[in-house]
């Protein structure tokens, strides 16, 4: 085919998706913090002690690391959608909640008797985190992903890995409101291990399907 | 922000408000540069500069389907020579090279030699083969043969909105031939 037809074809092609990339970020993540939220309600449900909890710093920093995360992956989700769109160091804003969560768990360890690290690193519903935080990131990655393919970003892999940090921060942003093991020595281990394997997932699915 | 990338804008600002005639006048002020941007990287990489054509379409191709993308504000060149770098890097890797290309200033490139103006793709003659049998004919109406959407409506008792709907159809068919070719 000759350029200048090619080019005759896309003019006339004027068929076009409805809203910008980014605007169909943030839908997606309005409505993938719903559907989340839906299936929460459904499945668990807040911690029935939850106004006690609420007084605790404890439990209350987890809110403060999820957010942290949720917000630092979606605000760069919103910049790989131009192709052009160079990190840099804003990349390290995703350090930003280990950092804290680092910070937290080493105050942990100084305050409280080692005796009590074990018990509290362990806690009492592991499985159901590792299981229940994947599972409430799937519809706000999904969501993510419809956005993506909106927009168009230069490495595949890393933004599906970023909406993979993303969902997982949503998600664990509900399941801490359930979870009771408080203490930042369960939150180190293992809700890394869940938002991990989100990411990895997300990194995954992003060299499949984000490629343009 | 050179003189070209400020009346690229324009052109493309006007595009998105809906204007066809500055849509296309926008995609033929870009192809020389791209296609001079193409030329260079693939002399730099020692492959045969014909395959330029094939890069310079699947770029033309890439930058409609994702002309959402360009955030209006930010000036364009930048955001196109990362989409000719993309489609660049996409042919590399089908020759099964795997290299860090360096992002060409499309906006900064001199517009190649066009002699002949027989600027066919690579073996893109067959791509029209790959459409079905509706969008050949749709298309090779729009393109080969010039005729405006509403002849082409008449000509093959279509309606125009499902001419338009087929052609967006073939746009999108052909990027994904060029995407999967060569696999």
């Amino acid at each position: 085919m000759k350029t200048d037809d090619l080019i005759d074809a896309l003019a006339a092609d004027r068929v076009r998706p409805s809203m910008a990339p980014r605007v169909a970020v943030l839908w997606a993540v309005i409505s993938g913090a719903i559907m989340a939220g839906i299936l929460f309600a459904i499945v668990m449900g807040y911690r029935s002690d939850i106004a006690q909890a609420a007084e605790t710093y404890r439990f209350l920093f987890k809110f403060v690391l999820t957010l942290t995360l949720a917000t630092s992956a979606i605000a760069l989700v919103l910049r790989v959608l131009r192709p052009e769109a160079v990190l840099g160091r804003a990349l390290w804003f995703i350090a930003l909640a280990p950092a804290m969560l680092v910070a937290a768990a080493l105050a942990e360890l100084f305050v409280m008797p080692s005796s009590t690290w074990l018990p509290r690193l362990i806690g009492t519903n592991v499985r159901f985190c590792l299981t229940m935080i994947p599972l409430l990131s799937v519809a706000p990655l999904l969501a993510f992903f419809a956005a993506l393919r909106q927009g168009a970003p230069a490495n595949p892999g890393l933004a599906g890995a970023l909406a993979g940090l993303g969902a997982g921060g949503i998600a664990a942003t509900l399941y801490a409101s359930h979870c009771t093991d408080d203490s930042p020595l369960f939150v180190i281990v293992w809700y890394p291990i869940a938002i991990g394997f989100v990411t990895l997932v997300g990194y995954l699915a992003g060299r499949r399907w984000l490629r343009w | 922000m050179s003189a070209n990338e400020e009346e690229w804008a324009v052109l493309m600002r006007a595009a998105m408000a809906g204007d066809e005639a500055a849509y296309r006048a926008f995609l033929k002020a870009i192809a020389p540069s791209i296609r001079a941007a193409a030329r260079r990287n693939l002399a730099r990489y020692g492959l045969a500069v014909a395959d330029g054509e094939d890069v310079v379409q699947d770029t033309l191709l890439a930058i409609h389907l994702k002309r959402q993308s360009w955030d209006q504000d930010r000036p364009i060149g930048p955001w196109i020579s990362a989409i000719a770098r993309n489609k660049f890097i996409d042919l590399m890797r089908r020759r099964g090279r795997a290299v860090q290309v360096p992002i060409e200033d499309v906006a900064a490139s001199l517009a190649a030699e066009e002699a002949g103006a027989a600027l066919e793709g690579y073996e893109v003659g067959r791509m029209l083969e790959n459409l079905n049998e509706k969008q050949r004919l749709v298309v090779r109406s729009l393109t080969i043969e010039g005729a405006s959407v509403r002849q082409t409506a008449e000509r093959l008792n279509m309606t125009e909105s499902a001419i338009r709907v087929t052609l967006h159809r073939a746009v999108k068919a052909l990027a994904v031939i060029y995407r999967e070719r060569d696999k």
